[in-house]
């Protein structure tokens, strides 16, 4: 048990050694971090400069047509008289709709495969093919909405069959991201409310989906922002071009802002590609709009839990 | 007095039945190139009969006759004749037609402004150059006296009637083309192409050739009658070869209702005026007036449609 002067001696050298060492890595792990830092911060700057360049081209070209007689008139072949009323009204009647249909369905779907079905081969088989559907390109989704909604159910080329063709692109986004919020919830806070004899039902209601809906309501902004920037499924389902009345009902004919952007961007004439990139800051404009109230009941929701 | 009665009755139906507002849809889809003629006559009928529901939709001639013949729309703006097969379909659902000839295009073949080794181009260079097997890379395959530096190509996509009409004027056979060039359904797309590449070659409708003529240069196309320049007096009067006649197919059936009668009759009348402000060439007065009468008698099937060509 004496500590010999080599005994003592080798630890020295030992402990000095394991001391070197480990500054020696703190200082690389310093480096490291750093650069991972810079990575990120790089790579943030490169969104944020690509965004800021298409913002900046877009507004000088079309702030100047920017202006309340172009957010009342009709389109018109005359680029000074166009306006976008009938698409705007169409987006908004539209996107409303897809959002209703998609969020009923949507968080209804992951509430149960999260909270209620039976975890088998099925399940696992249907979570897979939902996977799958979150990728399917747009188009798809136009040429299912044209042949399901538009002729099978008679709907016709109208604001319901976009709406539903819509709802039907953005469902599986919705549902994963909301199936992702609902397994943020800690299982703890189910055990507890079972253990306090709340049924199965009014664990997840009053207290699983009011702790996930912050996590639900991203999932749906990004959903949402996505639907409202389609042209080429609506298009595909019987969007029209030019257009010079509002709807009276849900099935009749519609137009919407990227298609109108789409047309007007195609054309020869300077001044359409100037009101098309008008009519692209009404659209980004729209989709701020939306995103910014959503994420403001976010935010209130996020206050509520306190556990 | 009981005579006078009647009288006033009569007139009040009369004047009733003749200024009662028209109401109700006339749907029109179809080609993209037609579409700028059909949104000034729908605007400008827009303006007279205010309660009548005009739509017009960009899906291509070949997709807007699929909704044309399964009975969707009413009219369908073709920039090219209805084909045998469509024919067939339309049959098929019972659906009879009414064609009416409305415009002239050219389509224009163009190169970038600073080019001058090229100063016309044959019929026969410009298969070479796009037919489905061809080996042309530089433009010293083509002529070689012209350098030899690679053609960069720009075409409109397989949905367009002009792809259609192109590849059937110079291949022999609509939709016959080489793949390996820029193609795009948006005009602009190809103009820009065009414009930034020094030895670049393109094609695309007159209306847009004539709206950016400054951007790129079009070459006079040989037919074998000597080069003819794609001026608007070449197109109209059909001197320039490669011009094409644009159509409206109206649904027999829809013809008889009362807003697409209208609609129809008020777009043969404007319709010299408002295809040349769209860019295009009206076709000549009697034929406006030939069309006129078709319409007027329900002519329905197709004169232009040839069939099926061989080889």
């Amino acid at each position: 048990m004496s500590t010999t002067p080599e005994n003592i001696s080798g630890t020295t050298i030992h402990e000095a050694e394991l001391e070197t060492s480990f500054k020696d890595n703190l200082a690389r792990r310093r480096v490291e971090a750093a650069i991972f830092k810079a990575v990120i911060l790089l790579a943030t700057f490169f969104a944020m400069a690509i965004l800021a360049t298409l913002v900046w081209r877009i507004s000088a070209q079309g702030w100047a047509w920017l202006n309340w007689n172009f957010m009342t008139s009709f389109p018109s072949r005359v680029a000074a008289r166009a306006g976008i009323l009938s698409a705007l009204v169409g987006s908004a009647t539209i996107i409303l709709l897809t959002v209703v249909f998609a969020v009923m369905l949507g968080v209804g779907a992951a509430i149960y495969l999260e909270e209620l079905s039976p975890k088998n081969k099925l399940s696992q088989f249907i979570e897979l093919n939902i996977s799958n559907l979150s990728g399917v390109p747009s188009l798809v989704y136009g040429m299912l909405g044209l042949a399901v909604f538009v002729r099978l159910l008679g709907f016709g080329r109208s604001i319901m069959a976009a709406a539903c063709t819509l709802a039907m692109m953005i469902l599986p986004i919705i549902i994963i991201s909301s199936r992702e919020a609902l397994r943020t919830v800690p299982p703890s806070i189910r055990l507890a409310a079972l253990a306090l004899g709340a049924t199965k039902w009014q664990t997840t209601w009053h207290h699983v989906i009011p702790a996930a809906s912050p996590g639900i309501l991203t999932g749906i902004i990004l959903a949402v922002s996505r639907a409202m920037g389609e042209a080429a499924p609506l298009i595909m389902v019987g969007g029209v071009t030019y257009i010079a009345f509002l709807p009276n009902s849900l099935f009749d004919s519609f137009t919407t802002l990227p298609i109108q952007i789409f047309n007007w961007a195609g054309r020869p004439q300077e001044e359409f590609q100037a009101i098309a990139a008008a009519a692209i800051i009404v659209l980004v404009a729209l989709v701020l709009v939306t995103n910014g109230v959503a994420i403001l009941i976010r935010a209130r929701l996020e206050n509520r839990n306190r556990w | 007095m009981k005579i006078m009665n009647l009288v006033v009755v009569a007139g009040l139906f009369s004047v009733r039945s003749f200024a009662a507002p028209l109401s109700g849809e006339v749907r029109l889809d179809g080609s993209s190139t037609v579409f700028p003629i059909s949104e000034a006559v729908a605007e400008e009928f827009g303006a007279v009969e205010k309660s009548v529901r005009v739509t017009v939709g960009t899906s291509g001639t070949g997709g807007g006759f699929k909704k044309f013949c399964a009975g969707e729309i009413d009219v369908n703006d073709a920039s090219r004749p209805i084909k045998s097969s469509e024919i067939d379909d339309c049959k098929k659902k019972g659906i009879e037609f009414i064609e009416l000839g409305i415009a002239l295009d050219g389509l224009s073949v163009v190169v970038h402004p600073s080019n001058k080794f090229i100063t016309f181009a044959t019929k026969d260079q410009l298969k070479k150059i796009w037919e489905p097997a061809s080996t042309v890379k530089l433009w010293s395959d083509v002529n070689p006296s012209w350098p030899k530096e690679k053609i960069s190509l720009f075409g409109p996509g397989p949905d367009s009637g002009t792809f259609d009409y192109f590849t059937e004027e110079i291949n022999g056979k609509a939709k016959a083309s080489r793949t390996d060039f820029t193609a795009s359904e948006d005009d602009n797309v190809l103009l820009k192409g065009v414009a930034a590449s020094v030895f670049g070659m393109g094609y695309f409708g007159h209306g847009y050739y004539m709206a950016n003529k400054t951007k790129v240069k079009a070459l006079p196309i040989d037919g074998g009658k000597g080069p003819v320049e794609p001026t608007d007096a070449n197109v109209a009067s059909g001197a320039y070869p490669l011009s094409r006649q644009l159509y409206i197919y109206v649904n027999a059936t829809s013809a008889k209702k009362p807003q697409v009668d209208s609609f129809i009759k008020f777009y043969l009348k404007n319709a010299k005026a408002l295809s040349r402000e769209a860019g295009y060439l009206p076709v000549k007065d009697d034929a406006y007036k030939a069309a006129t009468d078709r319409f007027a008698k329900g002519v329905t099937g197709s004169a232009a449609q040839k069939g099926p060509k061989k080889g």
